[in-house]
């Protein structure tokens, strides 16, 4: 059983490595919104008394190259089936669950990877983490919010039949989840309304998490953080193992 | 024994009845062949039979198996060369036959060894390192083939297996097949457009069409129930000769009307 779930991932590792141009691609947003925004908004920032805002926004970020990343790692099973590979693997004398499992474990991994160079990369442009230790704690939570991202895009992608709702999906999901998450701005100062939003999303505990390990300051606290990420991660694997048992080709 | 066992199978996709009531059982050790037009329900058929899909009504049991109740045994009794492409374009060809020989638990001794084998037998040992991505539209064909063939099912689904094959290659695979039926007792369930193929290797025939079955039986009982010369005269005889348009995948039929409307 843990031969197939492995090479599942390896497979998945595999088609991540060998597909550089979009590995580089999807690292200039991120890059971007740290030039642009952690260098052009940190006066504003520090008049107002926030402190360093690269600092602030260096998590954010991770947690915006994670999400973009595991919910597109999710919905790639929709090229699998226009590609006909899913039938492949439908047809093979393993479990959904089992498959479910693979393909998580593997989109989670390179959504993690993906992360880690962000991280990587912010401490290049200036970041620098509030005590090192705090980086490993951080990666463990990294990898949550990965898994619980890349299951979310297979629960979303399960129904799908081919790539027409990409942009509905990017546009309504994707980007709402990233620009309501706090991961820009401070929530603590944040209208009520918009807390309100942003305490439904899960990545605001993720990007609130990597806060209180890499800077040391948390809007809901650790503990929390953690346990409501770990309660979205089960919730929605639980989904998305459902939702892909269901599928037909 | 029956190896297959279809009984009253129907698949509807919403008023359009794609497979209406149909019963047929395949021997173990026999080379079946499922022949119709366009549209008739081959496809659909072999989905439902392959698990891909799940039917309206009726069951079916592939080695004692049934495929919805267990369906990981059932899988597990058969292969499928599949008609669309089904291969990984981003890994080379020989990590796509490790993918499989995983997935059908072939130790890894065996696995090596029947993966040179195989890579040989269909002319891409030298290629094995080669992503799938650069491979020419045969090349790939040959590689589904060697990929089906892999784990020694009892049962092996052939759907259009020789389309876009040269003839060389083509009397190689069939060869290989017949060796293979032979030698293994493996069930053998074809289906072609080339009738003539199917009358050659076939040991017994099912005509299917608008969802039924309108014949079955060994090539000569159908020639003599028709009174023709050739399997293929029987087939037209008992089809019509009319073109027929085929429903395809949702994809597909997207894509007809995206056709539609630009033309």
């Amino acid at each position: 059983m843990f031969k197939k779930i492995y090479i599942l991932w390896l497979r998945q590792l595999k088609r991540y490595w060998r597909s550089k141009p979009r590995m580089i691609g999807s690292l200039g947003q991120p890059l971007l919104f740290l030039v642009a925004l952690g260098y052009g908004m940190g006066s504003v920032f520090r008049q107002a008394g926030q402190g360093n805002y690269l600092n602030f926004l260096a998590p954010g970020v991770i947690g915006m190259a994670i999400i973009f990343t595991a919910i597109f790692s999710g919905i790639e099973i929709i090229w699998d089936r226009q590609f006909g590979f899913l039938k492949e693997v439908m047809v093979s004398p393993m479990s959904r669950l089992e498959i479910m499992i693979g393909r998580t474990l593997g989109g989670a991994t390179v959504a993690f990877l993906q992360g880690v160079i962000v991280l990587l990369i912010s401490m290049t442009v200036g970041f620098w983490p509030q005590n090192l230790v705090g980086v490993i704690p951080a990666l463990g939570v990294m990898f949550l919010v990965a898994l619980l991202f890349t299951a979310l895009g297979i629960a979303i992608a399960s129904p799908l039949n081919d790539m027409q709702g990409f942009q509905l999906i990017m546009n309504f999901l994707v980007m709402p989840l990233f620009f309501l998450s706090g991961a820009l701005f401070p929530l603590q100062d944040a209208p009520e309304a918009l807390s309100a939003i942003a305490a439904f999303d899960p990545l605001s505990y993720g990007v609130d998490a990597f806060r209180g390990l890499l800077i040391g300051s948390s809007h809901y606290g650790l503990g929390f953080d953690i346990v409501l990420l770990s309660g979205f991660t089960v919730l929605f694997i639980a989904i998305g193992s459902w939702l892909f048992s269901k599928i037909q080709i | 024994m029956n190896i297959i066992e279809v009984n009253n199978l129907t698949k509807r996709f919403g008023d359009f009845t794609a497979v209406d009531d149909v019963s047929f059982n395949v021997a173990k050790g026999e080379f079946f062949a499922f022949l119709g037009p366009n549209g008739a329900g081959k496809s659909t058929t072999i989905e439902i039979m392959t698990t891909l899909l799940s039917p309206t009504a009726g069951q079916i049991t592939i080695d004692g198996h049934d495929t919805i109740k267990e369906p990981d045994a059932a899988r597990r009794a058969f292969g499928i060369v599949f008609q669309d492409p089904s291969l990984d374009d981003e890994l080379t060809a020989q990590e796509n036959m490790d993918f499989h020989g995983v997935l059908y638990d072939i130790p890894k001794e065996e696995r090596y060894q029947r993966v040179e084998q195989l890579l040989k037998f269909v002319e891409l040992w030298d290629r094995r390192n080669s992503l799938v991505k650069k491979f020419s539209g045969g090349m790939k064909r040959r590689l589904e083939i060697a990929r089906g063939l892999l784990h020694h099912p009892k049962v092996i689904f052939l759907d259009e297996p020789t389309l876009g094959l040269d003839p060389q290659t083509r009397s190689h695979v069939w060869i290989y097949l017949k060796n293979l039926n032979k030698t293994e007792n493996t069930t053998l369930f074809l289906t072609t457009h080339h009738i003539e193929e199917a009358e050659h290797v076939a040991d017994r025939v099912a005509i299917i069409d608008h969802g039924k079955i309108v014949a079955i039986g060994s090539a000569q009982e159908l020639k003599d129930k028709t009174k023709t010369t050739s399997l293929e005269e029987a087939f037209l005889l008992l089809t019509g000769s009319e073109i027929r348009e085929e429903r395809g995948s949702i994809a597909s039929q997207r894509m007809r009307m995206w056709h539609g409307k630009r033309s």
